[in-house]
């Protein structure tokens, strides 16, 4: 185990509590994330796990708990912070195109009035290039399929350098050619440092594609390595008996009922 | 027609009432277009209608016909109808829409009541005010042109400085709260710009229509381009041309109200976008679905033909 005492966590969540009139939505749950790792936050439909992380970035308002980022206020830490937000949260009629919306992810570090320019530019070129989309970078973000416009929003949330990462269900609904697209980049990710925290809902790919996983429901389950904490027992216990294990040759797979 | 056009042109006091209103008309179409963009169209009216006891206020408080109070007079009264519609959508079920319909009728309601009051009272003709109802260009002053081409140069100058971050919380307001823009900062902000083109435009084109120069314009000009500062500019030209046409036509006759010809000349121009604009016109795309038929027709004629072929050689 690499001694780790002086480095700050990514993300430390304490206590987080968020409620809809009266009822809790998310109820205290704490956590802490480790650096380099990719995250995933599972658990069955209306757990609260989007709500969770639009807690954290302050999106959504929680009515107890706190949460530090690399040890500080998210206000102050907006820069090391990258935001893929699920599909749906946007007017995809909108008069603009793929390159545009990647340089968007740079206003934050443009400041007012500055126009983007080359750097910009040439940054989400970059990155665009990263998820597979170069060749649509002209191309009108109404004219582009559910599984392009999600790796246009990945290729913003990139272009913003950050070391952490909030995904939420990158995966849901979209192709073969942007699923092995997605994978790719986490795995980049994951080599270049980066932390990675994802709402996830499949849990066939789970054990595949993450380090360590998170187990919601309403309640904070379990928190660990893939290894030790993704197992039968606290998966029944995360989605309440609406799971099956089949087994099959000995090998076991998960159904959600 | 040319002698007309060039009278307007030679006669100073026409040729600044056309100047104004031309500019009134490119302000309104820029910012109208981020208003359209963000579905918030019905706020413009909201805030038009709004303004007639604001303006009916102004001019009982200090009896006197002057367009910067009235204007004063439809600001604050636009924004206390604003706040209403939030004080409304907050504390009870009603939503945005319905929310803006009793708040807009309820606030002209109140504005037709104090006018007609005004009107019967003795200082009441000289107000002019019944001409914020429809709008009355001829009847401005040099003042009032002033008023009209500095607020439209404050739109445009802003949307320009502004461009990128309004355009940002038009289309993703979540993204750019992320990323650590001040959304609501930048959102009153558009709010304030777009009441202050409502206010300024009531006098030319009046109460009832000005929302039209925020909205037609900009959904004329969305069929004409898929980049937002082309469509900007395109909504700067119509919004320019309407108001222009309706200043000019307004000067033919004592009387004619301008609101009304402003808003045909805007509405025309938007039915010659909808069928004509290349791309997105009606027009082109009955021609484009015409010739992939004509296309899809021709090539499974040929592809019949091959395997006749085929099949007869065998």
């Amino acid at each position: 185990m690499k001694k780790e005492s002086t480095a700050v966590a990514p993300l430390t969540v304490s206590g987080i509590t968020v409620a809809y009139q009266r009822k809790a939505v998310v109820e205290d749950v704490s956590f802490t994330l480790p650096e380099g790792k990719l995250v995933a936050l599972i658990g069955p439909n209306g757990a609260g796990k989007s709500t969770l992380l639009k807690a954290v970035l302050g999106l959504v308002p929680s009515i107890s708990g706190s949460v530090a980022i690399y040890g500080d206020t998210y206000k102050k830490m907006r820069s090391r912070v990258g935001y893929v937000p699920q599909r749906e949260s946007v007017d995809w009629d909108f008069p603009t195109d793929a390159l545009d919306v990647v340089m968007m992810g740079r206003y934050g570090h443009l400041g007012w009035i500055k126009r983007p320019g080359r750097k910009e530019k040439d940054l989400a070129m970059g990155t665009l290039d990263k998820v597979g989309m170069a060749d649509f970078a002209r191309r009108q973000i109404s004219q582009l399929s559910g599984g392009q416009q999600q790796r246009v929003f990945l290729a913003r949330a990139l272009v913003q350098e950050a070391d952490l990462y909030f995904m939420d269900e990158p995966f849901a609904g979209v192709d073969a050619a942007t699923e092995k697209a997605i994978i790719a980049l986490l795995g980049e990710l994951k080599r270049a440092g980066k932390t990675v925290l994802v709402v996830h809902h499949d849990l066939s790919t789970v054990e595949e594609y993450f380090d360590h996983v998170l187990l919601l429901n309403k309640k904070l389950i379990a928190a660990g390595p893939v290894e030790t904490t993704f197992t039968p027992e606290l998966l029944h216990e995360t989605y309440g008996g609406k799971l099956a294990i089949v087994s099959s040759n000995g090998r076991e797979a998960l159904v959600k009922q | 027609m040319l002698d007309w056009l060039i009278s307007l042109w030679s006669d100073p006091n026409t040729r600044w009432i056309l100047m104004g209103c031309t500019l009134l008309g490119l302000g309104s179409g820029v910012i109208g277009s981020f208003t359209f963009l963000r579905r918030e169209s019905l706020l413009g009216d909201t805030l038009a209608h709004a303004a007639l006891p604001g303006v009916c206020i102004a001019f009982m408080l200090h009896e006197v016909k002057s367009a910067s109070l009235f204007l004063i007079g439809a600001l604050v009264a636009g924004i206390a109808a604003v706040f209403c519609v939030s004080a409304i959508t907050r504390w009870t079920k009603i939503k945005s829409d319905a929310a803006m319909g009793i708040v807009l009728t309820f606030f002209f309601g109140v504005g037709t009541v104090m006018l007609t009051h005004i009107q019967h009272s003795g200082s009441g003709s000289q107000s002019g005010l019944d001409k914020y109802l429809f709008g009355q260009a001829a009847a401005m002053v040099t003042s009032d042109v002033y008023i009209l081409m500095g607020v439209s140069v404050l739109l445009v100058v802003a949307a320009m400085l502004l461009f990128k971050e309004f355009k940002l919380i038009s289309f993703d307001p979540g993204f750019a709260r992320g990323i650590g823009l001040p959304v609501g900062l930048l959102e009153h902000a558009m709010l304030i710009l777009t009441t202050v083109a409502v206010a300024a435009g009531i006098q030319a084109v009046g109460v009832v229509l000005v929302a039209a120069l925020l909205i037609t314009p900009a959904a004329a000009a969305r069929y004409w381009t898929d980049r937002l500062p082309v469509m900007l500019a395109y909504a700067g030209l119509f919004g320019a041309l309407s108001g222009a046409s309706g200043a000019a036509i307004s000067t033919l006759g004592e009387g004619i109200p301008t609101g009304p010809v402003t808003v045909l000349a805007a509405t025309l121009l938007f039915v010659l976008s909808l069928l004509l604009a290349p791309g997105r016109g009606l027009l082109s795309k009955a021609l484009r679905h015409r010739n992939l038929k004509a296309d899809y027709a021709r090539s499974a004629e040929r592809s019949a033909l091959n395997a006749a072929e085929g099949g007869s050689q065998k």
